[in-house]
């Protein structure tokens, strides 16, 4: 380190890596997060990538972002604005300017800014800085292109493939940047890159002269150091909100017992949690890769009836196209885990941007009296939780259970600590036993909590049809009866409204006396939190009570909602839950919040909106 | 349970059957159970998935687990099953309307995939249970109460849809023909696999005598032919007359006329890997060739269920007893201290 260098700490920071959909920079984000989880900062992660593959090299549609939000404090959010920016185009550059503050410091690949990039994107003068606007921000300039052609000179590689080490020196140009120490880095190179030794060298090499360049040139340049966190021990790794998903039904199953079965089609963005799962037969996973999504749900029905812990991935278009299917899991009374990765609608809409439109569908979208579960995964982490738990109600309740996460809890990342199984509850199976036989009848019910008893093929003497056509609630034969009708419908209604028994109350967090509640669910907690936390530190009397669980709602639900003056639910949607909580809670007006931009809200905004009303 | 024996009586449920007196269905599901009676496999170890449609009723009357699910997804659900629990004997009942109009897509799919499922579709060329509009199967011109007109498309042939989906069993049987019925159901439980039984059958309500050209006894015979693996294509009242190849064409002759000895006429090879004259057996139509009954095509190939079970089988045998906390180390983790 150089000792004349100045380095100041900082408590918080966020990093905005961007540039072509094909520069690498998920990946160099996603190395510079690990990197900094290991030497013991919080870190949350969020990438905001096209949908397009590869856009045209150079123009602002083809520009792919990853932001990291690094902190020595507890971090909710992957961050509002950033604090630096890596725009390795003109383009990148463009995108981006509103997603970083205006005295960011700003690392450019100067050879990007040539005639012919600042035409594809557009600019019109010489100057993109002044052209943007951007008087105040701290530049690094560099000519990375140059830099790394040069370094990997000697190499055998074509010159196309020697470009695609600019992330590593941009990297390694932040590594300078935020003191960390240059080994660590190639240790986690080493590791990623151990199967393909000419890609690691190259890019060990890269990333030292990147780090080198910082040190040599701007040796003047104040650095900066985040201090590690004060994390409870254990064993930790970066997680996304689909890898956490998949890992929580693998749980549920070893929990339960159960084979686990998820029968899905690939969709942006929940196509990861059937890679991961289908990379885990090793702990007997099966998954099917169906002709379609209905067909992913029904193949999922089918293991469901056999006796697996069965479950289907999707995401909202998906999920309409599921529809029929779920209502006959309801009808036939069967568990099913549907996991709904929440993206921007209706129709096609915006497949790789976040948001919360798809409440109402998973609550109502199905044709009759057709109740089912809904539960919401609130952090890339707790989709752990949360498809445990809903693999858990689902099971033990014979019913299927939707689990909404979203775009931005999908694919953000946060450090997770390794979970410890002894910790969750068990997962009991309603099996048939042998001396129910003599009387046994399929919808012979629980007597605690209205689940019917489950039997499944291989179970001798206890043979018997189920379907989508209304039974009769004792002999379970076909039945058109009137009475009949109106008894399963309230049987079914009653065994989802007794869940409430078993699910946790809403909590409370922040003021006890505030005179205004933050209400929201799912995906907005981080920044709910955050917002919450920052207005009660300038003296607002705030609090917050965020819901995971949706259908039913928690049993006080009632109680919170009417012991605050003020409420405003804040959701990524035009109002649905909200409405929800309208219908099911007499004499409450909340207030809302609402955002329908494909983005997670910033905390800056609900802070405003929050002062806005108590000042007015 | 394998010394075990059964008979079809095993495999009636206390449910009374509520087709239509004289409906062809009956026919199919006697079958059905007399061929469960044979295999060995007990009423606890089978299931029945249907889809909705007349035909998919058939669950209900069997003494064994099953599901009679929604319309067209019985093909998906009943893949489900058996890639759960590949050790359950897995049948698929469904009907013109449901395999091949809003279920076209999954039946391609369960016999591209080869999942070891018997699919029965009962082919009356008409929707019953919505009362009598026409369906995929139903021939171009025929008229129904939504093509009071006659229809203007052309209909699906299962057998070619089945073999163009790289199906390797497909077996045809008349509802009124109980042996070749019976014969086919056993065929195609026994072959590993996704089988396809095409049962025509009759509606008496809404299209009756659809298949009358083929079935009434003065011309079945000659109309015609049940093949068997290893057998002679030989048809007719008399059993006179024979299938030959001339050219690229099947070509039906007279067995003692032009010269045509019984050593002329073709040998079924339902085996045989190649499935062009699979093809033309399957496409003829009763009219100048006679059409076909049997199993036309019954060849091994890799199955979806077993394979996926391998697959689990053989990661499992790598890292034996693997929890998920295991797999967990295994990404790049830290610790904190």
């Amino acid at each position: 380190m150089s000792d004349t260098a100045k380095m100041t700490s900082l408590e918080k920071v966020v990093i905005r890596f961007s540039g072509d959909s094909g520069d690498g920079m998920q990946l160099t984000g996603s190395l510079f997060s690990n990197l900094s989880a290991i030497y013991g900062n919080e870190i949350s992660t969020f990438p905001d990538y096209p949908a397009e593959i590869r856009a045209p090299q150079g123009t602002t549609s083809g520009v792919s972002g990853y932001q990291v939000h690094v902190g020595s404090t507890r971090i909710y959010t992957p961050g509002d604005l950033a604090d630096v920016l890596i725009a390795m185009n003109p383009a990148a550059l463009k995108v981006n300017k509103r997603n970083i503050k205006p005295s960011a410091i700003v690392i450019v690949d100067e050879d990007a800014f040539d005639k012919a990039g600042m035409n594809k994107a557009h600019f019109k003068t010489e100057n993109p800085f002044l052209e943007l606007g951007m008087t105040g921000i701290q530049l690094i300039s560099a000519p990375i292109s140059t830099m790394v052609k040069a370094s990997l000179s000697e190499s055998e590689m074509d010159n196309k493939s020697i470009l695609r080490s600019k992330n590593m020196f941009a990297l390694g140009l932040l590594c300078w940047l935020f003191n960390i120490p240059v080994d660590t880095a190639m240790h986690l190179l080493e590791n990623k890159f151990k199967k393909k030794p000419a890609i690691l060298s190259a890019n060990l090499k890269v990333l030292v002269d990147g780090y080198n360049f910082g040190h040599n040139t701007h040796a003047s340049v104040s650095t900066y150091h985040v201090d590690a966190t004060d994390m409870p021990k254990g064993t930790y790794t970066d997680v996304k909100g689909n890898q956490a998903t998949a890992y929580g039904l693998i749980a549920a199953s070893e929990k339960s017992g159960l084979p686990l079965f998820l029968g899905s089609y690939p969709i942006t963005p929940a196509t990861e949690i059937l890679q991961e799962l289908a990379a885990r037969k090793d702990m007997g996973v099966k998954t099917v890769q169906a002709e379609d999504e209905i067909a992913g749900v029904c193949t999922a029905i089918g293991a469901s009836f056999t006796g697996s812990l069965a479950a289907t991935s999707t995401s909202g278009p998906g999920l309409a196209l599921k529809s029929e299917a779920i209502g006959l899991a309801v009808m036939a009374e069967l568990p099913l885990v549907v996991v709904d990765v929440q993206r921007g609608g209706p129709s096609t809409g915006l497949p790789t941007k976040t948001e919360q439109s798809d409440l109402l569908q998973a609550l109502y979208g199905r044709n009759g009296e057709s109740p089912c579960v809904v539960i919401a995964a609130s952090t890339p982490s707790n989709c752990f939780d949360y498809a445990f738990m809903a693999s858990k109600l689902a099971v033990e309740h014979m019913t299927p259970v939707i689990l909404l996460t979203d775009g931005f809890l999908a694919n953000g990342s946060s450090a997770w600590r390794l979970p410890d199984l002894d910790n969750y509850p068990p997962i009991v199976p309603p099996f048939v036993h042998a001396d129910m036989q003599e009387t046994w009848k399929p919808y012979f019910r629980n007597p605690e909590n209205g689940s019917r008893y489950w039997a499944i093929p291989g179970m001798e003497g206890f043979e018997h049809r189920v379907g989508g056509l209304e039974k009769d609630h004792c002999t379970s034969a076909i039945s058109t009866d009137a009475k009949n009708h109106q008894r399963m419908t309230d049987l079914r209604q009653a065994k989802i409204d007794r869940i409430a028994d078993v699910i946790p109350q809403l909590e409370v967090q922040g003021d006890p006396d505030a005179e205004l509640l933050l209400v929201g669910w799912g995906g907005t907690f981080g920044h709910l939190y955050s917002a919450m936390e920052e207005l009660n530190a300038e003296g607002y009397k705030v609090a917050l009570a965020h819901f995971n669980y949706i259908s039913p709602l928690p049993k006080n639900t009632e109680e919170v909602l009417k012991r605050f003056p003020k409420v405003v639910v804040c959701e990524l949607n035009m109002g649905q839950f909200a409405g929800y909580l309208r219908t099911k809670i007499s004499g409450i007006a909340p207030l809302q919040f609402n955002k329908v931009e494909g983005q997670p809200f910033m905390v800056e905004e609900i802070k405003e909106h929050v002062k806005s009303i108590i000042n007015a | 349970m394998e010394n075990k024996t059964y008979t079809a009586a095993d495999f009636k449920s206390d449910q009374e059957v509520r087709w239509c007196p004289g409906c062809g269905d009956y026919a199919v599901l006697n079958s059905i159970q007399k061929a469960m009676g044979e295999l060995g496999v007990p009423p606890h170890m089978t299931a029945v998935i249907s889809g909705i449609g007349c035909s998919s009723r058939l669950p209900y009357y069997v003494n064994s687990y099953g599901m009679h699910t929604i319309h067209g997804r019985a093909a998906a659900i009943a893949t489900g099953v058996k890639v759960a629990n590949p050790a359950l004997m897995v049948w698929q009942v469904t009907g013109d309307g449901d395999c091949l109009a809003i279920g076209g897509n999954h039946f391609i799919h369960a016999v591209r995939r080869n999942v070891d499922i018997n699919i029965v579709l009962i082919n009356n060329e008409i929707y019953g249970l919505t009362k009598g509009q026409y369906s995929p199967t139903s021939r171009m011109g025929f008229i129904s109460k939504t093509s009071p007109f006659g229809t203007v498309e052309e209909p699906f042939r299962p057998a070619q849809l089945t073999l163009g989906a790289r199906g390797d069993f497909f077996a045809r049987t008349l509802d009124v023909d109980l042996k070749t019925s019976q014969e086919v159901m056993l065929a195609a439980a026994r072959h590993q696999g996704c089988s396809v039984v095409e049962a025509l059958t009759n509606c008496v309500i809404f299209n009756d005598g659809t298949h009358k050209a083929l079935s009434d006894k003065e011309f079945r015979a000659d109309r015609t032919i049940v093949l068997r693996h290893g057998q002679p294509m030989i048809f007719g009242k008399n059993q006179d007359k024979g299938l030959i190849i001339d050219g690229f064409d099947l070509k039906a002759v007279v067995i003692g006329e032009n010269g045509i000895t019984e050593n002329d006429i073709l040998v079924h090879d339902a085996h045989c890997e190649d499935r062009t004259l699979h093809f033309k057996l399957g496409n003829m139509t009763g009219i100048d060739l006679p059409k076909a009954m049997g199993v036309i095509r019954d060849v091994e190939g890799s199955v979806y269920d077993q394979a996926v079970a391998q697959q689990v089988t053989d990661a499992q045998a790598k890292t034996p007893n693997r929890k998920l906390k295991d797999f967990l180390k295994t990404l790049e983790t830290w610790e904190i201290k």
